[in-house]
């Protein structure tokens, strides 16, 4: 008694404020706001979902929609010089038409449910919705792995189609770009770049005609090397030689 | 019911051309040299032998849980899908070199969109056919862009992707209200729910869009306005590949979803696919006329060859498919023809495709000219060449089902798109030449020789190729 309670009052919650941040979403000034309720409303959705017993869609929403889709807006809402006040700046003469389309569109959708029919088949498939002592998630893995094998491949290759490609209509090999070679990281020896040099307490060593660490700011020391002598006060290059090796 | 489930090697063909695709990528991959395109041509060529072999020899059943079936129909259609992707890689082997695009993707994406396109072929349930449709769609999209330093490439790529994605949606729209009405995917089950109840419209709604989702996939008029565009951008071998495969493919999806699942909606669906053939037919042969570049001319040649298949699809009989079948196998031979001749179309080193280019080649090169003779010959349907046998028994059907108009607007456009073929002809022999082309590369030379031969004979071979046609046709009504 005290579940059923409970589960009703989480599904209020969770719909309200899927309602609410919904709302947010499309009325909020700023867009990064804006996506971020609409994580908000993803989580709700996740929740109704839970409270319907279906748990892998739940776990699904959370995974592709909050982790990948709703990170990936909020990448381009950042990164992307969008101005949002321009784009909105037709809504209040667009309004009426918009409120009229909708209305026709949902008094349309009321028309087919009033006279949609079905055939038997179909009827007795929305009678037994959900496979008996299983969880839906065990439930979809059974199925996709046995029954619909041959679309979960088929799905696979689509998915490498559209790497090919991606790779093929945008990389380039330019001779400027810089590419890892395994074998020659791997072939390379410490002691062709590494000098252990046992330093002086305070008097710092000279490689290469640069003497590290370098003189403090006001002190700097003339003819020693004939160039960037004020980059370096700016942005020490990181010291060639590594003890620990 | 364990058979049914468990004869996974109906589906060998494609499994082991996909296995071939991973391997042909990996080696692509890793030998790093200059010709690693011209390799991997070749290892997918073989490929293709094994599956068209595979093809033949896989037994012929129902498996996956219905989603997929091996019969005659399949197997015939698979074969031409084969042939057709096979002259496709050859043509490319030259032109790919010559204009800086000879990358090891290339095959590949072609091997993989004939894997799909088989899956198309084979498939007995809506997801199964979803999947195979993206699978051919997608690779031809990246490949239709393939030469991705070119912009008409590059619009061509995009325009491509843009209407096809549309057209994928208005197919799962389809599917999706057929779905609601009859609470099944499974063209069995859907043929059984058809048989026994009187189709409500929701139903008719929903098959109407899955019509108008394949009638974009094979350019039929009025869904045909990405084919001049597309065809005249992408580079010339995905063009040819463009015009033969994909639209064998789909055309035997229509078949086979018309004849099987929507069987006993004939009344419904015919009058939507007689509609969809003359308006091919008219559009196909009168846009053609004062086109100037010879791979739009070609574009609205197929959007008008697609028509006259479609007559024998309306027939809705045994007899309309075997025409339709025998159709296609005369046509892809033309078309891949044509395009190895297009790709001959190069004068000091760049290749036009105007249609002005071609004047006087009757004499600068006459054997090259003769063969285009052939080909468009064949395509206007003039006897004894394939094409003729082709439109004789797509038409031969629609006068045995009593479709007398569609016969004749057939035979009418035929005879107006016979104009712009002997224009081309008329600008080859009876001309001033205004330059000879580069010499032809041999895979040219190869595709164009092989395509001429096949149209030239295909009256002495015609019987075999009409009774598979005939045996593929009954296996889908038997």
């Amino acid at each position: 008694m005290i579940a059923n309670y409970l589960a009703t009052g989480a599904f209020y919650v969770f719909a309200a404020v899927l309602l609410a941040s919904a709302a947010m979403v499309v009325t909020s000034r700023n867009p990064v706001y804006a996506v971020l309720f609409l994580v908000l409303a993803f989580f709700n959705a996740a929740g109704l979902f839970l409270l319907a017993g279906a748990e892998f869609l739940a776990m699904l929403l959370v995974i592709v929609y909050v982790g990948a889709v709703a990170v990936l807006f909020l990448f381009v809402v950042m990164m992307l010089d969008v101005d949002f006040a321009v784009l909105r700046s037709g809504f209040q003469r667009y309004a009426p038409v918009g409120v009229l389309v909708g209305v026709v569109l949902l008094a349309e959708l009321g028309l087919v449910f009033g006279t949609w029919t079905t055939s038997g088949l179909a009827q007795s498939l929305r009678a037994s919705p959900m496979p008996d002592s299983v969880t839906n998630t065990e439930a979809l893995g059974r199925i996709l792995y046995t029954d619909y094998v041959l679309l979960f491949q088929a799905a696979g290759l689509v998915l490498l189609v559209a790497m090919i490609g991606a790779i093929v209509l945008t990389m380039r090999e330019k001779k400027s770009s810089r590419h890892q070679i395994i074998a020659k990281q791997i072939a390379r020896n410490p002691a062709d770049t590494l000098v252990l040099v046992n330093a002086g307490l305070g008097e710092g060593i000279n490689i290469l005609g640069i003497r590290r660490p370098l003189p403090p700011p006001g002190k700097v020391v003339h003819g020693d090397h004939g160039h960037g002598h004020d980059d370096h006060d700016a942005h020490a290059p990181e010291p060639h030689v590594h003890g620990d090796h | 019911m364990v058979g049914q489930l468990m004869n996974w090697q109906i589906a060998l063909p494609e499994i082991v051309l996909a296995g071939c695709g991973l391997l042909v990528l990996m080696v692509g991959v890793l030998i790093k040299k200059q010709n690693s395109a011209q390799l991997c041509s070749m290892l997918v060529l073989a490929s293709f032998l094994v599956a068209a072999l595979l093809s033949l020899s896989a037994p012929q059943d129902v498996g996956y849980n219905g989603l997929f079936t091996l019969d005659r129909f399949a197997v015939f259609v698979k074969i031409l899908v084969l042939i057709a992707a096979s002259l496709a890689v050859v043509l490319s082997l030259d032109y790919n070199t010559h204009h800086g695009i000879a990358r090891f993707e290339f095959p590949v994406l072609i091997l993989l969109s004939t894997v799909g396109m088989m899956v198309m072929v084979s498939a007995t349930n809506m997801m199964s056919l979803y999947l195979g449709v993206e699978l051919s769609s997608l690779a031809i999209y990246v490949l239709a862009a393939f030469a991705r330093n070119d912009v008409r490439s590059s619009e061509a790529g995009l325009k491509y992707f843009v209407l096809g994605a549309l057209a994928s949606g208005l197919l799962l729209y389809g599917m999706s209200l057929v779905y609601g009405f009859a609470g099944s995917l499974d063209f069995a089950s859907l043929r059984a729910v058809f048989t026994t109840e009187t189709a409500q419209l929701g139903a008719v709604v929903g098959v109407v869009f899955i019509v108008a989702g394949l009638a974009f996939k094979i350019s039929a008029a009025p869904f045909h306005m990405w084919t001049p565009d597309v065809y005249e951008g992408a580079p010339v071998p995905v063009t040819g590949f463009m015009a033969t495969a994909p639209k064998v493919a789909a055309l035997a999806v229509f078949v086979r979803i018309l004849s099987m699942p929507f069987g006993h909606l004939l009344p419904q669906w015919q009058q939507l696919i007689v509609l969809l053939s003359i308006v091919s037919m008219v559009w196909g042969s009168l846009a053609a006329i004062g086109q100037w570049n010879i791979k739009r001319l070609m574009a609205y040649s197929s959007i008008g060859h697609m028509g006259y298949a479609l007559v024998g699809v309306a027939t809705g009989t045994e007899a309309g498919v075997r025409g339709v079948l025998v159709y296609l196998a005369s046509y892809i031979f033309a078309s891949a023809g044509v395009f190895a001749c297009i790709i001959a179309m190069r004068k000091k080193g760049h290749a036009v495709e105007r249609i002005a280019d071609l004047k006087g080649l009757g004499k600068t090169d006459p054997m090259l000219a003769f063969l285009l003779m052939f080909f468009m010959f064949s395509l206007a349907g003039v006897p004894p060449f394939a094409g003729f046998i082709g439109k004789l028994y797509v038409f031969l059907a629609a006068v045995q089902a009593g479709m007398w108009t569609l016969a004749i607007i057939g035979v009418l456009t035929s005879v107006i798109s016979t104009f712009y073929y002997l224009w081309v002809l008329k600008q080859v022999y009876f001309d001033q030449s205004e330059g000879a082309f580069d010499g032809r590369a041999p895979s040219v030379s190869f595709v164009a020789g092989l395509g001429g031969l096949v149209t030239l004979s295909f009256f002495v071979f015609a019987s075999p190729v009409v009774n598979a046609a005939e045996a593929a046709a009954r296996a889908l009504f038997g």
